[in-house]
């Protein structure tokens, strides 16, 4: 046995060897070949540039413009929806956040909303996350951003709300059709790495500026994880236990409800945690259509470079993610137990504290629904004659602005040679390969690393992929963004080993460290390029510094919990054996979690792409400018577009490369466990 | 035993809620004479006109007002809003939404104006002259000029910067790690199509245009290039408020005549004078709404708006604040914008 597993780790020595040989030479045999050839073919388009495509798209978006008040698929369709979108964001916005019923202020005031998050979090979590939630609320209210951060809790609920009861339903179907899952997955693919920014503009012709687009939009990004992950719980059911319900004479339905769904519902938790915090990512996004919340705070700042007060902002929907994250795990992981059948005994003595915790919260929502103090978030309290302020924002933002302007003036210096190193040694030769070698030897050399390192269908898919960014238009825009991609990807993944590495060794870190990643992934990234921007200058490596900050988290944290379930008896006995803590890092924990770093890249470079927008925003250029172009320029709408669509075949491209060497590595370490 | 410690620790804890809520609702009802939502001890002034009896009778309805993202352009709104409540008790509903969606938002009803334009030929073409669906009511008063522009220290140590023929002369300064070996000339908001890229090509100049690609980016830049004295040329315009922290210098080039930029291709002169424009929905124009009249009225010039923006900007005050100060302070202008309401 231990004979046969040695020899396929030899083998698999040899084939990765051969692999990383094969791969050396392509890059190789293109340098030498871009020598010759450099500069021809490049199929440039200038930015203020269109094609024939483009412009068939321009007349599109103008004749839904001018047919919009009589076409019946407007006045039957998406009439009906955008009234029903604006009803169920305007119901919730006057229960938490805007006048309602002819009264000054919302049903439900501040008190109601802290108490009834608390026990929800209690009921639904356990005692620590109600605490949690009952802290960040009043944090929150503190910040004295309180009617804002209710908006967007308002439009957040009412779009994780509509995700739920389309997705959960549609994930089911693909869990249980092959077909289905195949025509659903590329489609999903497809609303997770479109730009929001290029159908945000046609967005509002059809259902008008206002919550019913912003939900809208929100929507279409924050559907798909819980359609998939739904998807895949019901897939992961063991066969075994179906067999077994099957033999006892269970039908298709009674399969269903009996058996896949208690044992998926701890994933299809976890779904609808991804779906809550891709909502919340949106909130910035959906103020430019006036979408009401914390975004249009963070917009409005920014137009006069008001760092401060958007980081306090942005805070707030940092909190907001924090509390709604950790209160879905924790219901996930009660879900897993109750999922295992205990959850009677629980229920025994549980149901007397819930009851009082019930009346205690319908007192306080009476409370904040009657009197003022309770309904509006106080700005200070007078307690007989003593004033206490209640004021916590402005010191938040007073900290901030200083901390942005010292960084300015005084880091100046450092982070411009960074920059200008990066760029000089990274960016500029990696995008001249990319981008000045005639477009058949790049597409070739891609073809070919994809047939090494992914497979036959991986190179299939990048023929298929290249041949539609051709037609796009946009090629050398797409090579440009392919570059920082890469590069971009390279610096997460360092990050992500470095740091990933020693959160999976050390609890202690991964406490502390955890709630920054969390913050990073949620903080709207416009608030902090205003410094970046200073720091470094509009650029390129701004762009990728943006992409990294987003993008880092995800792959630190996946890193970090491949690490941590290495089993420790394999760790104890590498010690055993004398080797040393950097030996049992590279010899031990990283190998055995090949499959978890190749996961994690495959996830960094999906979040790098979500960034190119953003980066088109602060110099990034290329498709990323593209795509803000045709927002601001109706005769720029259909470079836009193509943009988009461009920025969706390199995802897929990258991701089914990724995806197939992940599934390699995972073939050839299987030979360990 | 675990559900056992779990229970008493969730039962203490319901006796703590209770605690809290009593403590809680006491000091709601004695410590602040439990002031009641709605009711007439009630200091709330965002109800706005409702539930004051002072203002005359409603006859302006809602006004629909779009607010683009740029500080002078929420100047313009801030006044307009000022007025139309407070004079002609409108409810005013600010939309905070880009130019395109602006204007599409003519063709959806939801937008009745639009107070400072830019340009945008192909938006006035399609909704103006093609769907009628708006109208052009002339110029706001404002006078956009959208050109080349150094930081002031530039313009001190080198004199002659400001003559487009020495741009080339000084070319190797402007270098960066984005322009590949020439010369950088930075274009920033996406939402004007700009002619510099010919303009480079047809007076020869050793420079190539890089995408900023958001009015953020071009501020911080001259913002850090004034402060660490860093050679800095790019686009810009005025009216904007922040050349009032830092007062950027116009390169001057070719000058403008009329014609000179019609082929977009060979274009060689300076960009024209925009005359920045009012442009309202058709509906709202035939409504008889005295808020039409307000805005058909409303002229300022780029000096008035540069006070308001940079009361919001700069010294931070709300938009309501800055616009009562302004208006306060320039009776005669406001009457003659409310004349006929």
């Amino acid at each position: 046995m231990s004979a046969v597993s040695a020899l396929a780790r030899v083998q698999w020595r040899s084939v990765r060897l051969n692999r990383g040989t094969m791969v050396a030479i392509v890059l190789a045999g293109w340098v030498l070949l871009f020598g010759f050839v450099r500069g021809h073919d490049t199929l440039s388009l200038a930015s203020a540039d269109v094609n024939g495509l483009h412009t068939r798209l321009n007349d599109l978006n103008s004749s839904v413009g001018a047919n919009r008040n009589s076409n019946p698929l407007f006045v039957y369709f998406f009439n009906e929806i955008q009234v029903g979108a604006t009803h169920l964001v305007t119901a919730f916005q006057a229960l938490l956040s805007q006048p309602a019923n002819g009264r000054p202020l919302p049903l439900i005031g501040w008190l109601g909303v802290v108490a009834i998050a608390t026990l929800l979090s209690w009921v639904f979590g356990n005692l620590k996350v109600a605490l949690l939630a009952l802290v960040g609320l009043l944090f929150i209210g503190l910040q004295g951003v309180w009617q804002p951060a209710m908006d967007t809790l308002a439009l957040t609920i009412a779009a994780v709300f509509i995700s739920l009861l389309i997705g959960i339903p549609l994930g089911i179907w693909a869990g249980l059709s092959d077909p289905f899952h195949r025509v659903l997955t590329p489609l999903l693919d497809f609303m997770q790495t479109m730009p929001t920014f290029v159908y945000l503009a046609p967005l509002t012709l059809l259902f008008l500026i206002g919550p019913a687009t912003g939900l809208i939009a929100t929507l279409i990004y924050a559907l798909p994880p819980v359609i998939r992950i739904t998807a895949h719980g019901i897939r992961t059911v063991p066969t075994g236990t179906l067999e077994a319900s099957r033999s006892l004479g269970s039908t298709r339905s009674q399969a269903l409800v009996k058996v896949m769904l208690p044992m998926a519902r701890r994933t299809i938790v976890i779904g609808i945690n991804q779906t809550i915090m891709a909502a919340l990512s949106m909130v910035t996004i959906a103020a430019l259509v006036a979408a009401p919340g914390l975004g249009q705070t963070v917009v409005q700042a920014l137009e006069s470079q008001d760092v401060g007060t958007a980081f306090n902002a942005g805070l707030a929907i940092v909190v907001i993610a924090i509390v709604l994250d950790r209160v879905t795990t924790a219901a996930s992981a009660r879900a897993d137990v109750n999922g295992r059948g205990r959850s009677g005994n629980v229920g025994r003595f549980r149901r007397p504290v819930l009851i009082g915790g019930t009346v205690v919260t319908a007192v306080l929502v009476y409370l904040s629904y009657t009197y003022e103090l309770a309904a509006s978030f106080p700005d200070h309290l007078t307690i007989g004659s003593r004033r206490f302020g209640l004021d916590l924002g402005s010191s938040i933002i007073r900290a901030s602005t200083s901390a942005t302007n010292w960084a300015q003036r005084d880091l100046h210096s450092i982070t411009d040679a960074i920059k200008n190193t990066v760029t000089y040694h990274g960016i500029n030769p990696l995008q001249t390969l990319l981008d000045s070698s005639p477009w058949w030897l790049t597409f070739a050399a891609i073809v070919l690393l994809a047939l090494i390192i992914g497979g036959v269908r991986a190179a299939a898919v990048a023929v298929l992929c290249l041949s539609l960014i051709i037609a796009t238009g946009l090629w050398q825009d797409s090579m440009d963004t392919l570059a920082a991609t890469l590069l971009a990807t390279v610096l997460v993944m360092a990050l992500g080993v470095l740091v990933g590495v020693w959160m999976g060794r050390s609890k202690r870190a991964d406490q502390v460290i955890r709630p920054l990643l969390d913050a990073a992934q949620v903080m709207p990234s416009f608030v902090y390029l205003v410094p970046f921007v200073a720091l470094f200058a509009a650029s390129r490596f701004t762009g990728v510094i943006a992409a990294v900050v987003y993008a880092a988290p995800v792959a630190i944290k996946i890193v970090a919990d491949g690490i941590a379930g290495v089993s420790a008896t394999t760790v104890e006995a590498a010690r055993a054996a004398g080797s040393n803590t950097w030996q049992i890092i590279t010899k031990v924990q990283l190998p055995m979690s090949i499959r978890t770093l190749a996961l994690a890249t495959n996830q960094g470079l999906i979040y790098v792409l979500a960034m190119v927008v953003v980066a088109g925003l602060v110099g990034g250029g290329a498709l990323g400018y593209d795509v803000v172009a045709g927002f601001s320029q109706s005769s720029l709408f259909g470079k836009g577009l193509a943009a988009g669509v461009a920025i969706v075949l390199l995802g897929i491209l990258l991701d089914r490369i990724t995806q197939a060497a992940a599934r390699r590595a995972d073939a050839s370490t299987n030979t360990y466990r | 035993m675990g559900r056992f410690t779990s229970s008493s620790r969730g039962r203490s804890a319901v006796r703590r809620l209770s605690v809290v809520a009593v403590a809680v609702s006491m000091a709601v009802l004695a410590g602040c004479g439990g002031a009641k939502v709605g009711g007439t001890s009630s200091t709330t002034t965002n109800a706005g006109g409702t539930s004051s009896g002072t203002v005359k009778k409603t006859s302006c309805g809602t006004f629909n007002l779009a607010d683009n993202p740029w500080v002078g352009y929420e100047a313009d709104v801030a006044v307009i809003q000022y007025l139309a409540k407070n004079k002609l008790n409108c409810t005013v509903a600010v939309k905070h939404i880009t130019e395109q969606v602006s204007w599409q938002g003519f063709s959806t009803g939801q937008v009745d104006a639009i107070l400072e334009n830019w340009g945008h030929d192909d938006l006035k073409k399609q909704y103006i002259d093609n769907t009628h669906v708006a109208q052009d009511l002339g110029s706001d008063g404002l006078k956009g000029v959208i050109g080349w522009y150094v930081p002031p220290w530039m313009a001190t140590a080198y004199p002659d910067i400001t003559d487009w023929k020495s741009l080339n002369k000084y070319a190797d300064m402007f270098k960066t790690s984005e322009s590949g070996g020439k010369g950088q000339l930075l274009d920033g908001d996406p939402s004007y199509v700009t002619n510099d890229a010919a303009l480079v090509k047809n007076l020869n100049l050793n420079f190539k245009v890089v995408q900023g690609g958001s009015e953020t980016a071009l501020i911080q830049s001259f913002r850090a290039a004034q402060q660490n004295k860093k050679p800095l040329l790019a686009y810009f315009y005025s009216p904007q408020w922040f050349l009032n922290e830092v007062p950027l210098v116009k390169v001057n080039l070719p000058p403008y005549t009329a014609g000179c930029d019609s082929n977009a291709a060979k274009v060689a002169c300076d960009y024209p004078a925009y005359v920045l424009n009012k442009v309202v929905s058709t509906k709202f124009a035939n409504s008889g709404s005295p808020a039409f009249t307000l805005v058909k009225n409303f002229s300022w010039t780029n000096e008035d708006q540069n006070v308001v923006a940079k009361y919001i900007a700069v010294d931070k005050m709300s938009d309501e604040a800055a616009a009562k100060k302004w208006v306060d302070a320039n009776p005669a202008k406001v009457n003659t914008w409310l004349n006929g309401t």
